[in-house]
């Protein structure tokens, strides 16, 4: 059935359906249609598998998609047109330019915490990209794959973009087939599988996997604006965002008022009774809440630890003093458990995220500029928010993505449109100056070494920078002519005005 | 307890150590490695020339122009413009962003392995290096045992310039590769073929390690009836027999109509003639094929097929002339693999739609070859096939073009390379955004406890995309205004003391 799927997407984009413009900015029109029509039922599906409250899911997926879906629609006709190049000596009179294409059947495999986001927005950048694309939501959202599966052939094409659903061995017989790129979102260990995969075919892969993401807060800052914003971050979808602060680094002596600030918050966002709040969601399913659970084993929390395994709710937990040792510390938490693990100063900080796998980000809660300049330049991670958490995902000039254990490859915005493309260069010259051609053919000797050795090594004349020049030199011209204009009429009605002054004295 | 650790696992230690002591960060070790580099090249170029002409048996000067000038370009290109490559690069903001400082900063990736090939020993292997140093990184650089005398006397040599704990070369044949491979690296550079590619990746997943494969393919060229086709030939020729065809994006075999057939093996004919005498093989500028195994391979590639120029060759010198092979069918041999030495297929097509069609029923190759006057016909080309590359109307020279990215799509590779390009290949663009703990009143809105009306400002300051670049401009509009209304009111003004001391006056 997937084999179906696949071959009538590729039959579908070999008849060059998604070439023209118009075709993709139409598909890209219904989509937006299918977001803003479906709304209510995208947010009852989402209530259903992970209860997340009906204004989580705009403000978390809806409105990143749309955002997306509207950028790609406004900016398609620049993103898809040839892209000029510097050229050289040798190629001034030749058409240089780099060309994106499609690159053919891509196959995009959702994440289960944000499924119509992680699902929908790199679909977003295949269809801009003139792509046919299958789309294998995850099987754990289980009530979204199947809205998903019933809503996007509506709106559609339904043989470029099939919904595959199914469980490992359906996602095991797509890896099987061919297909020109594979983007994939989830956890590293499916990550190296779905990348072994795509070797057997040579296939290039986007990676968005996780991490444990560390947050680092400084003793000098504001702790308690920190705290606010920290705690949304890590309690928003219980925990279950690849880019939640996974763990906090302090100083002992402000451990204290870390907890009381995020003690205060929690009142404030949730109430004395999270398990009764609308906006607290719930762990995805009985495996993970398992998997959680052993992950505080052994520790006592110094707030929440209430759970209930029937309806899959952890309250959220802090715990201090965390050994870094400890199970809690060896792999990505993915729920709503708040580790705080002390360090001696922010160098022993750099040391402690050093240690450890790259992750998806890193927070820095500092207001020394210096400071937070140097703890950048000391690590690495897919991206930094300082001062806050999460934000680099919102701007979708950002490229988003990890690096090392985290991923590998970026979106948002115009790069998923790259990531998605081919960057064809192309060169075209014209089958005249056969001359200037003669000193690279044989026989070849000193003067002809020579004269090819002068012709490579020209510098590159960069034509933007000659019309850069131009401009600017054309605009201080045009204002030169501007002011000497306004002079003159000053001067002239300078004069007027001195002449009636003086007449007006004489009157 | 002592463990055991091969020569391989040792040295990726030493460099893995050596680039966490943080000496490539600073730009100024970068240059100087660079620069060292370029010193190599001048300072060595003998011993470069005599081991590339005993690997495969390449004159002086095609030595320099084909592999040795093109790296010190790139070297210097590095040197120039190192330190706009590593700035951060600031990003457009949107309105919730508007005060933060937000920009991309290029950081190295840690340590790179690069694979190197035999055809153009010194310009793989060392082109992808001159990136990985200019970007920060510690590079492993494996250059191909098939050209041995290269690989020897990059060993020996390199050491002697470059910093030996962070760019150590590793010679040796397949074992000594695999167990290379089952290293962690933070990027592998491969160069090379297609099968030994797939398995580079697959030793790569182990470790969640990005890849760039620069691969191969048969590189179609396609003649238009109505071109000119002395030149083209020419053109074509040249691309095709240097280096013996042993070069991936040589053009692999010709489409044409059968009616320029022997105009274009006439034309071939008397390049090769001028190009390489009577008698290539005394000619110094001819070179040979790598070695015995690659030699049966091509030999038998000519199988069933018709020589209409050439066929000549000699075993005990690796010697094949200047072949060009007529009338050539899909289901030929020849057309079965990539060739890589001097055999040019011709096979002929009723116009520019069958030859589409023929190229794109291939796998996608590194680079399409088309020679025509015709602007549209080349546009056509473009628009329906796929491949790395596209170079109308000569062959080989886009690979000169730094600012182009040079790779392959499909089974001719992935990732690109050259210039700046090599640069960010083998940098992380790591996203950096910059808030202050003020203004936390904005973010009140994506807290819960949620309520509508918290939602419907939410959706007005999200959705609500600004457009940065109208809202410039209408800022613009506004100062013009308020400036030209300025200017206006000074040259109206001068009447108005005037009026009312006309008035005082009057009252007098």
């Amino acid at each position: 059935m997937e084999r179906q799927a696949v071959n009538r997407a590729k039959e579908a984009f070999l008849s060059g359906r998604t070439r023209p413009l118009e075709f993709r900015l139409q598909q890209l029109h219904a989509l937006q249609r299918m977001i803003t029509e479906k709304e209510t039922e995208i947010c009852t599906s989402l209530k259903q598998d992970i209860n997340r409250s009906q204004y989580d899911t705009p403000l978390l997926e809806l409105i990143g998609i749309e955002n997306e879906i509207s950028l790609a629609i406004e900016k398609l006709t620049q993103w898809a047109a040839p892209r000029q190049v510097d050229r050289n000596i040798l190629t001034v009179s030749d058409e240089v330019y780099v060309q994106p294409e499609p690159l053919g059947v891509v196959l995009i495999i959702g994440a289960w915490n944000y499924p119509w986001a992680v699902t929908l927005q790199p679909l977003v950048g295949a269809i801009a990209a003139g792509n046919a694309a299958v789309v294998k939501p995850s099987e754990l959202s289980e009530y979204s794959s199947l809205l998903l599966r019933a809503l996007l052939p509506r709106y559609l094409d339904k043989d470029l973009y099939p919904v595959v659903t199914g469980g490992v061995s359906e996602t095991q017989e797509l890896l099987r087939l061919r297909f020109d790129h594979i983007f994939y979102t989830g956890s590293s260990t499916v990550g190296k599988v779905v990348m072994e995969a795509a070797a057997r075919h040579l296939t290039p892969v986007t990676l968005e996997l996780g991490g444990k993401s560390p947050c680092y807060i400084d003793k000098n800052c504001d702790i308690r604006i920190a705290c606010r914003r920290i705690t949304w971050g890590k309690f928003v979808n219980c925990g279950q965002t690849c880019i939640a602060p996974d763990y906090i680094l302090c100083e002992p002596c402000i451990q204290g008022r870390v907890v009381e600030c995020i003690r205060q918050t929690l009142l404030e966002f949730y109430g004395a009774d999270p398990k009764c709040s609308p906006d607290y969601g719930r762990i995805i399913n009985q495996r993970h809440f398992s998997r959680i659970m052993s992950l505080m084993e052994g520790y006592t929390p110094v707030i929440g630890g209430q759970t209930d395994a029937s309806q899959r709710y952890i309250a959220p937990t802090v715990l201090k003093d965390v050994p870094p040792h400890s199970r809690l510390m060896q792999e990505e938490i993915f729920g709503p458990l708040l580790p705080i693990v002390a360090v001696s100063d922010m160098d022993d900080a750099i040391r402690f995220v050093n240690e450890r796998e790259k992750p998806l980000a890193l927070y820095i809660f500092c207001s020394d500029k210096k400071a937070t300049k140097k703890m950048i330049e000391e690590t690495t991670s897919g991206g930094v928010t300082v001062n806050d958490v999460m934000m680099h995902y919102t701007l979708s000039s950002l490229p988003f993505g990890g690096v090392g254990q985290s991923g590998m490859g970026c979106y948002h915005g115009k790069h998923t449109f790259d990531q998605l493309s081919h960057q064809r260069a192309c060169l075209i010259r014209s089958l005249g100056m056969e001359s200037v051609n003669l000193s690279r053919y044989p026989p070849q000797d000193r003067r002809r070494a020579r004269r090819a050795r002068m012709a490579l090594k020209s510098p590159m004349i960069d034509l933007s920078k000659r019309t850069f020049v131009w401009a600017v030199s054309a605009t201080i011209i045009a204002f030169g002519l501007l002011v000497t204009l306004l002079v003159i009429l000053l001067i002239a009605s300078g004069l007027n005005c001195t002449c009636w002054y003086w007449r007006g004295w004489y009157y | 307890s002592f463990v055991h650790m091969s020569r391989e696992q040792l040295i990726v230690q030493r460099a893995r150590k050596s680039f966490q002591t943080g000496k490539t960060k600073p730009l100024e070790f970068r240059v100087h490695q660079l620069k060292n580099l370029l010193r190599f090249i001048t300072e060595k170029r003998r011993n470069i020339a005599d081991a590339v002409k005993k690997d495969l048996g390449k004159s002086e000067h095609g030595t320099e122009l084909f592999e040795t000038l093109g790296l010190e370009g790139e070297i210097n290109l590095a040197i120039e413009n190192l330190m706009e490559w590593a700035a951060p690069r600031p990003v457009e903001k949107n309105l919730l962003t508007i005060s933060d400082e937000v920009y991309i900063q290029p950081e190295p990736l840690g340590l790179v392995l690069i694979i190197g090939a035999w055809n153009y020993p010194w310009a793989v292997t060392l082109q992808p290096l001159v990136g990985a140093i200019a970007a920060g990184n510690a590079a492993i650089i494996k250059p191909s045992e098939v050209s041995s005398y290269s690989a020897k006397a990059m060993e020996e040599l390199l050491p002697l310039y470059l910093d030996k704990d962070l760019y150590p070369v590793v010679t040796g044949g397949v074992l000594e590769t695999q167990e290379l491979l089952k290293q962690k690296f933070d990027h592998i550079f491969y160069t090379g073929s297609s099968a030994v590619g797939r398995l580079v990746m697959e030793a790569a997943s182990h470790h969640l390690t990005p890849v760039t494969l620069e691969l191969g393919g048969k590189s179609p060229c396609y003649i238009d009836k109505n071109c000119d086709i002395t030149v083209a030939c020419r053109r074509i020729t040249w691309g095709k027999f240097v280096n013996c065809g042993q070069t991936c994006i040589a053009p692999d075999y010709i489409l044409c109509e059968p009616s320029i057939q022997s105009t274009v093996v006439e034309e071939i004919r008397k390049c090769i003639k001028e190009f390489y005498t009577d008698n290539p093989k005394s000619f110094e500028d001819y070179g040979r094929i790598i070695n015995q195994r690659h030699f049966k391979r091509i030999m038998a590639l000519m199988d069933g097929s018709t020589v209409a120029l050439g066929g000549d060759s000699d075993e005990s010198q690796c010697y094949i002339e200047p072949t060009v092979l007529k009338d050539v069918t899909s289901e030929s041999k020849v057309m079965r693999e990539e060739i890589f030495g001097p055999l040019l297929p011709i096979i002929t097509v009723s116009g520019v739609d069958e030859a589409i069609q023929f190229i794109n029923e291939r796998e996608k190759p590194l680079v399409v070859y088309v020679f025509s006057h015709e602007k549209k016909l080349i546009k056509r080309v473009i628009a329906e096939t796929s491949s790395g590359a596209l170079l109308a109307n000569d062959c080989l020279v886009h690979f000169t073009v730094s600012a182009l990215p040079f790779g392959g799509v499909g089974n001719s590779g992935m990732g690109c390379y050259h210039g700046r390009h090599t640069f960010d290949q083998l940098s992380h663009l790591r996203s950096c955004l910059i808030k202050q703990l003020k203004m936390e009143g904005v973010n009140s809105m994506r807290y819960p406890p949620h309520t509508a009306k918290k939602m419907s400002w939410a959706r007005f300051f999200l959705l609500k995309q600004v457009n940065m670049g109208r809202l410039r401009r209408t800022v613009l509009l506004a100062m013009l205004a308020g400036l030209a209304a300025f200017a206006v009111q000074v040259t109206s003004v001068p009447n108005s003391p005037n009026k009312s001391y006309i008035r005082q006056l009057n009252w007098r």
